[in-house]
């Protein structure tokens, strides 16, 4: 099928402002849309920059705004975005050229929450026990990929650039309930200032928004429950 | 722009589990760490499986164990000493991660869960046993995420999107690397005593891969081009089963958990190629099986795929322990692996072969095993050489932290024993001088404009079609050929994007003078090696044939960019080369 391709585009050098660039391409209906985006960029124009790498939703590189939404431009196939597909950056972070936006400030959050097991004491010999249910309850949250797409899809993020952020507190959630860690109450007392967890207004973007499919309003949900309770 | 000159003890180049491991062993010391992906984006993270370690947490199992289906799926190429060590350490090594915080799938009694993986078997071959450590099917992203999280808490210095192009050397030393920022354009120069390689494989050097557009063989590459041979490369993994025509990994514990393969007449076909494993033979006897029945016309609908079928399995099985590959199905093939079996074939996987080192990841560089000091090499851009001519499923997690630690260990002794070595003098000018002929074009000016996608285009298809899973002399000397006329037409090569800020045109035209480089050694070291050894499979040479070809290849750069093969003995120790049957 041919498909229409409409580019936000930055050139990152010089003064000139975004501008829109349109592009035609060929594409069977399976494709991803990175491979459009390839098509474009191999044959047709090699300005276009973009991040990928792993190309099936794994390493988090290719979260871009396309048709209005946060996805990842490997994980979604042309068949589904129609004949006129519009790209965009990432919102709420400075865009570095066309499609790759600076994503220090997003990394910064996540070290933020200290995002590394904090365990009681010096190891066992062998491993830590922890039960199959133990470790269900932080299952969910182990999975995100830090592709940005749920906090750049966040209306709080965008109105306070400060606000620690969806996908911060999925990372914080995975420490916080993990039997292993022993660090709940300095874990909890980070996420509970004015930039913390109790911004998020359950607007549910960032659930859409997810590649991974991590029911995210769920995991901050545990933990401005835990904040309340003071434990997880 | 004049370079920016920077100076750190050790610099480690590359940030999947190899290069993080090795980063976290150096603690004390004065360590960068280059990456031209940010680290969390490293193909490490696409790893599924599982990471093999015999902890005996389901049943009986031993390391000894380990280490002969090592050798054995090795084809007996690997070098024992260093699978010894491999299987030995990756007992404390999986449970190192544990301790460290990785989320590791558990059993009921709360100990590390394990699957079975191809190849991997109790008592020397009666069983298959399971001895794969996962974390469901994403084991890799749970080791990457665990190391780059212990690297925040130990605060390692990272210049990530950092793009090495060269290494420097210096009166017989490693001094260390320039690099591109890719940001800004930029050039750096980093001064080292001691530098590590950690830059992964090369999958994309064929057509149809499981591996990310970031592998593109960069690190052999490099080291290649500064007179260091690349060993074994000959040897390169086909997986079994990917995605039919994607070519995205549907991992082997996705047999382990039980699932079958079948070929267009309804038929078990791994029953006839090996009676005891079936399912889970090593790769490289399945992905042949796979090629005789394709090529026989028992495809699907004689089409180039067959079967994995998962749906016996049940939904809960599928959803819990397989959910990743679930959902790789279900997106890029519309179709629910719990309902419809799974459209596969082989896809390029793993480089057996590498930058060749010792058991410390020293590098080596001659028959003697001969160091050149301060340079090491780990993971998959390396040969220790632990998988020698075809590689287990769980072993290369395994080998990125092993050898990845090690490195790293003894890059702290050498960084303290040692001053740094002078810099070669203008360490820049030649890369400088690269990236301006890239960015201005070839001699032939515009009339001869090469297209960098489309000499991709022809080498992955050239490669795949012709030193793939199977081989023979006439098809090789004609990709050595073609490689060849490439190499002359990559030097014409021209790029659209003059600009300076990240500039993906002029990543992807180096990228692909890596590639080429790469792709040419496998090609020459399949053409030389008169045999078929574990993935290396000659139609005109089909037995193995230990008189002659029980050897590393060693393949050095001529001055002129050709490639010169030299040999050096395998290291034999506690199992003898028998008859490879499953
Ligand atoms: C889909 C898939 C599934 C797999 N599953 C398993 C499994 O279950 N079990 C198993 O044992 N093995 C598995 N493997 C193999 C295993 O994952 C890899 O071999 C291993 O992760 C490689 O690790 P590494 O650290 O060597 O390299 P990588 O993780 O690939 O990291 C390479 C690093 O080098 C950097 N780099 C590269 N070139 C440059 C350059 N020029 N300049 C600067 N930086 C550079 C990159 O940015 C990256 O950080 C799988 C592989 C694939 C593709
Ligand atoms: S390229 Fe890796 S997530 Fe899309």
């Amino acid at each position: 099928m041919r498909v229409k391709l409409r580019i936000k585009r930055f050139d990152g050098e010089g003064d000139r402002e975004p501008y829109w660039a349109e592009y035609e391409v060929e594409a069977e209906p399976t494709d991803r849309l990175l491979d459009a985006l390839h098509a474009v960029k191999w044959y047709q124009d090699g300005t276009l920059s973009f991040r990928r790498s792993c190309a099936h939703g794994v390493c988090g590189s290719d979260a871009m705004l396309i048709n209005g939404r946060n996805r990842l431009a490997c994980k979604v196939l042309v068949k589904d975005l129609g004949e006129r597909i519009t790209v965009e950056p990432l919102r709420g972070y400075p865009v570095i050229k066309d499609l790759v936006v600076d994503q220090t400030a997003f990394f910064q959050k996540y070290e933020s929450v200290k995002p590394y097991l904090s365990p009681e004491g010096e190891p066992p010999a062998r491993e830590r026990l922890q039960t199959p249910e133990q470790r269900e309850r932080f299952d969910d949250t182990t999975k995100c990929i830090l592709c940005a797409a749920c906090t750049t899809s966040c209306p709080s993020f965008w109105s306070n650039p400060d606000y620690v952020g969806p996908a911060a507190i999925v990372n914080a959630h995975r420490f916080l309930f993990d039997s292993r860690d022993a660090a709940t109450a300095e874990r909890l007392a980070g996420l509970n200032g004015t930039d913390g967890v109790w911004r998020c207004r359950t607007v549910f973007n960032c659930v859409e928004a997810c590649p991974r499919g991590i029911d995210i309003t769920r995991a901050i949900g545990e933990v401005k429950k835990a904040l309340l309770l003071g434990r997880t | 722009m004049p370079a920016s000159y920077h100076q750190f003890e050790a610099v480690i180049v590359g940030a999947g589990g190899a290069g993080l491991m090795a980063a976290l062993n150096l603690q004390g010391r004065d360590v960068a760490v280059l990456s031209k992906l940010h680290p969390v984006r490293s193909h490490t993270g696409a790893a599924q499986g599982g990471i093999g370690a015999a902890l005996g947490n389901m049943e009986e199992d031993h390391w000894e164990w380990h280490m002969f289906d090592t050798v054995k799926g090795s084809d007996y190429l690997a070098d024992q000493d260093a699978v010894e060590i491999l299987a030995r350490e990756a007992i404390e090594t999986v449970l190192e991660l544990e301790h460290r915080g990785l989320p590791f799938s558990r059993t009921p009694d709360g100990k590390i869960a394990q699957r079975p993986f191809g190849g991997h078997t109790r008592e020397y071959g009666k069983a298959a046993v399971r001895r794969a450590c996962y974390a469901a099917d994403r084991t890799g992203h749970m080791i990457l995420q665990t190391l780059y999280q212990q690297c925040i808490r130990n605060q390692v210095k990272f210049f990530n999107e950092y793009l090495v192009l060269e290494l420097l050397v210096e009166g017989g030393r490693v001094a260390g690397v320039v690099a591109l920022s890719v940001a800004d354009g930029s050039l750096h120069v980093f001064h080292a005593k001691a530098v590590l390689f950690a830059t992964g494989g090369c999958g994309r050097i064929y057509q149809i891969t499981s591996n990310a557009h970031a592998l593109t063989g960069d690190g052999m590459a490099v080291a290649w081009r500064a007179g260091v041979p690349l060993e074994d490369m000959e040897f390169f993994q086909f997986h079994p089963t990917g995605i039919y025509k994607m070519g995205i990994l549907i991992t082997e514990g996705a047999r382990g958990e039980g699932g079958k393969l079948f070929n267009g007449r309804g038929e078990r076909f791994m029953e006839k190629y090996a009676p005891t494993l079936l399912d889970l033979a090593p790769r490289d006897i399945i992905s042949r099986a796979i090629y005789r029945e394709l090529r026989q016309g028992h495809g699907i609908e004689g089409k180039w795929y067959v079967h994995l079928d998962l749906r016996h399995l049940g939904r809960a099985v599928i959803e819990t322990k397989l959910p990743d590959i679930t959902d790789f199905v279900r997106t890029y093939l519309g179709i629910d692996p719990v309902e419809a079996p799974i459209p596969v074939q082989p896809t390029a996987h793993y480089a057996m072969g590498g930058i060749p080192t010792d058991v410390w990841g020293r590098v080596v560089f001659d028959e003697k095993n001969k160091v050149l000091p301060g340079f090491y090499a780990a993971g998959e851009c390396a040969c220790v050489s632990v998988h020698g001519a075809n590689r287990l499923g769980t072993n290369s997690l395994v080998d990125i932290l092993v050898f990845g630690r090690r490195a790293g260990r003894d890059m702290a002794r050498f960084v303290a024993e040692n001053d740094f070595p002078p810099l070669p003098r203008q360490p820049e000018e030649s890369a400088l001088r690269w990236l301006s002929r890239l960015r201005e074009g070839g001699n032939g000016g515009a009339a001869r404009r090469v297209s960098v996608g489309e000499l991709r285009d022809t080498l992955q298809g050239e490669m795949m079609d012709k030193a793939s899973v199977f081989r023979d002399g006439k098809l090789l000397t004609e990709v050595g050929e073609k490689l060849q006329e490439l190499k002359e037409r990559y030097q014409e090569a021209t790029i659209q994007d003059r600009g300076r800020v990240f500039n993906t045109d002029l990543v992807e035209a180096i990228e692909l003078g890596f590639l080429l480089d790469v792709a040419h050694t496998v090609a020459v070291g399949a053409l030389t090696r008169q045999e078929s050894r574990g993935a290396h499979s000659r139609e005109d040479f089909p037995q193995r044939d230990d008189k002659n070809w029980l050897k590393h290849s060693l393949a050095y750069r001529t001055p002129s960019g050709g490639i010169e093969l030299k040999y050096k003995p395998v290291t034999i120790t506690r199992f003898q080369p028998q008859e490879r049957k499953y």
